[in-house]
């Protein structure tokens, strides 16, 4: 205990000046985290941007086993219209095999087998996969192959060989009649 | 050390003297860059700081010019650096000395890190010293990086989206951390505006930290290619004339070289997809960063899973941060470790072959090549230099550097 000769607060008892010091500490720290969220947040995507834009495509031109390219929020969308031996292949694939295990049946809509609707970016470092126009390489499995770093993707947009973690991202889509799809 | 030629100088004419007095820069340039003692025997290694400093200082005298002419817009910018090549008076001119300026920057930063690493200048009292170096390299990265999205050629876009996207490997608040660096969904006008302000802004941070790199060179002063302290003015002659000539010979022959690429082959170091505009929707088959930055693209690549090829990356210039306590032997220089001076070539082999390997698609040997050349990387750093420092006997150090200097001469 406090002998009466030391002062009050020493041997580490808390004075009123030690809670005043803490106390107006913990303020300042709130307050230059409180100043230093503007200018972080300042760098986020500003509200034109967030605004989500949708694109509707047209893809009653689309032959069966032919694909386009459509631009949605600055990236690439990738629509393929796929053969019928693409989605037997597809759905043959034992998901417990698959890096990031999912059924072709969970990419695509009912009863829309036959299109797949894909976010063209790679989703190891985000290049472009090569696959989507006629005379690319499509990689081992037939879907995508990615030059960058090497990643191939199946005719479900799944990533089966190479540095990529994940499938290649759907996107929110509907198909507003056969031929027009909304994209976003 | 540095006060051991004596007494504040007294200058001559008044005005210099009124304002030493009171702002004392004239006594400070007469107390570092002129009697400042330097060990007599260091050697043309030496040159690159000096050689780096005059390259910052052109990187932003030629920066601030091209900046007067370029327009950081997605519509424009590619149009713009065109512009300053072909229209702007002397615009090729600022520009190759530019661009060619950050590949020599790192030619220079390069051979005075390996300079470092021979003659063992990271060890103590010098670790602070090495670690601003490495704070300097990272920003110097970051600028260069920075500065190579500016044209938004192909191989600015791509880079910049590849590199961006590293950060998406941390997990779960990768891909929002990728976004807020973006300031969108995807590289895109946000993008290059802030890149743009950074690239403006980073070179005064690098000269701030070069101001801190200096004043801790200047406390216990450069070390030299022998390794061991100067003992008195017998091992010292002052910066200025000697210093002073030695570094502005090097820095004249290393300018001369420099001049060759400037003026003769400005785009050999460069990549001709960079002439074709970015284009969102086309990766190009091959992509491939700048060299200086190849041997830590080949260490990214080489670990077959995202995260982990990232964290490599990273470490392997987070490595150089605790050089100094990974190193065990008390001999500083390579002149004086029979076994050790050959591993630092074999390390510089070794980030060689990373290179090549970067240069490279990832595919046939230059997979395994790269693994093997990245577990080297980290072989050298964290098992050699520990262990060997223990286990080697170093050769006699001389007793003062004028004893070893002399003898040289006389033998």
């Amino acid at each position: 205990m406090v002998s009466s000769s030391t002062p009050a607060g020493a041997h580490g008892d808390p004075t009123r000046r030690d809670f005043l010091m803490v106390a107006s500490g913990a303020m300042g720290a709130v307050g230059a985290a409180a100043t230093a969220w503007p200018f972080i947040n300042n760098l986020n995507p500003a509200a034109d941007t967030l605004a989500l834009a949708s694109v509707e495509v047209n893809v009653s031109s689309l032959q069966v086993g032919q694909a386009i390219t459509v631009k949605w929020r600055g990236k690439p969308v990738f629509i393929r219209r796929r053969t019928a031996d693409e989605v037997k292949a597809a759905a043959a694939v034992k998901t417990s095999e698959l890096p990031d295990p999912q059924a072709d049946s969970a990419r695509v809509k009912k009863d829309k087998a036959e299109w797949l609707v894909l976010v063209g970016v790679c989703t190891h470092l985000g290049c472009v996969p090569m696959g989507n126009k006629s005379g690319d390489l499509k990689g081992n499995f037939g879907g995508w192959f990615c030059p960058c770093h090497g990643s191939h993707y199946d005719t479900s947009g799944r990533i089966r060989k190479g540095p990529a973690p994940k499938n290649l991202e759907v996107p929110p889509y509907q198909f507003v009649s056969d031929t027009l799809v909304r994209i976003g | 050390m540095a006060s051991q030629h004596g007494t504040p100088p007294v200058f001559s004419n008044k005005l210099v003297a009124w304002i030493d007095h009171r702002l004392p820069i004239f006594s400070y340039i007469e107390k570092e860059y002129h009697t400042f003692p330097m060990p007599r025997n260091v050697n043309y290694f030496w040159n690159f700081g000096a050689i780096a400093t005059i390259l910052l200082v052109l990187m932003i005298a030629t920066g601030v010019v091209l900046a007067t002419n370029y327009t950081a817009h997605v519509d424009f910018a590619f149009q713009s650096v065109e512009r300053i090549d072909r229209d702007v008076a002397q615009g090729w001119l600022i520009r190759d000395l530019h661009m060619n300026g950050a590949s020599f920057f790192f030619i220079a930063v390069y051979i005075h890190m390996f300079r470092g690493l021979y003659y063992g200048s990271y060890k103590a009292p010098r670790e602070l010293l090495w670690i601003l170096g490495v704070v300097i390299l990272l920003l110097l990265m970051a600028t260069a990086f920075m500065g190579y999205v500016l044209p938004w050629g192909q191989m600015s876009f791509w880079g910049a989206t590849v590199i961006t996207n590293l950060f998406s490997a941390i997990p779960v608040v990768g891909p929002s951390i990728v976004e807020w660096l973006w300031g969108g969904f995807a590289v895109e006008n946000p993008t290059l505006n802030r890149f743009f302000a950074l690239h403006y802004l980073l070179p005064f941070v690098i000269v701030g930290v070069v101001a801190l790199h200096v004043v801790a060179l200047h406390q216990h002063g450069s070390n030299n290619p022998l390794g061991i302290d100067p003992k008195g003015p017998q091992d010292t002659v002052p910066f200025h004339p000697y210093l002073t000539m030695k570094d502005g010979f090097g820095v004249m022959v290393f300018l001369l070289v420099f001049c060759a690429f400037v003026f003769f082959a400005p785009d050999y170091l460069g990549h001709p997809d960079n002439y074709v505009k970015a284009d969102p929707l086309v990766t190009p088959p091959h992509i491939v960063p700048e060299w200086y930055f190849l041997p830590f693209y080949a260490i990214l690549r080489a670990v077959p899973d995202k995260l982990g090829g990232v964290i490599a990356m990273f470490a392997a210039i987070a490595v150089l941060f605790i050089l100094p306590w990974l190193d065990t032997s008390r001999v500083k220089s390579c002149t004086f470790r029979p076994i050790y001076k050959w591993f630092v070539f074999v390390l510089l082999i070794d980030c060689v072959i990373l290179g090549f390997c970067g240069a490279n698609p990832a595919e046939g040997f230059w997979v395994p090549l790269s693994q093997v050349a990245t577990a080297y990387y980290f072989f050298h750093f964290l098992i050699l230099l520990p262990v060997l420092g223990k286990i080697e006997r170093p050769l006699p150090l001389p007793h003062s550097i004028a004893d070893a200097v002399l003898k040289k001469k006389a033998g």
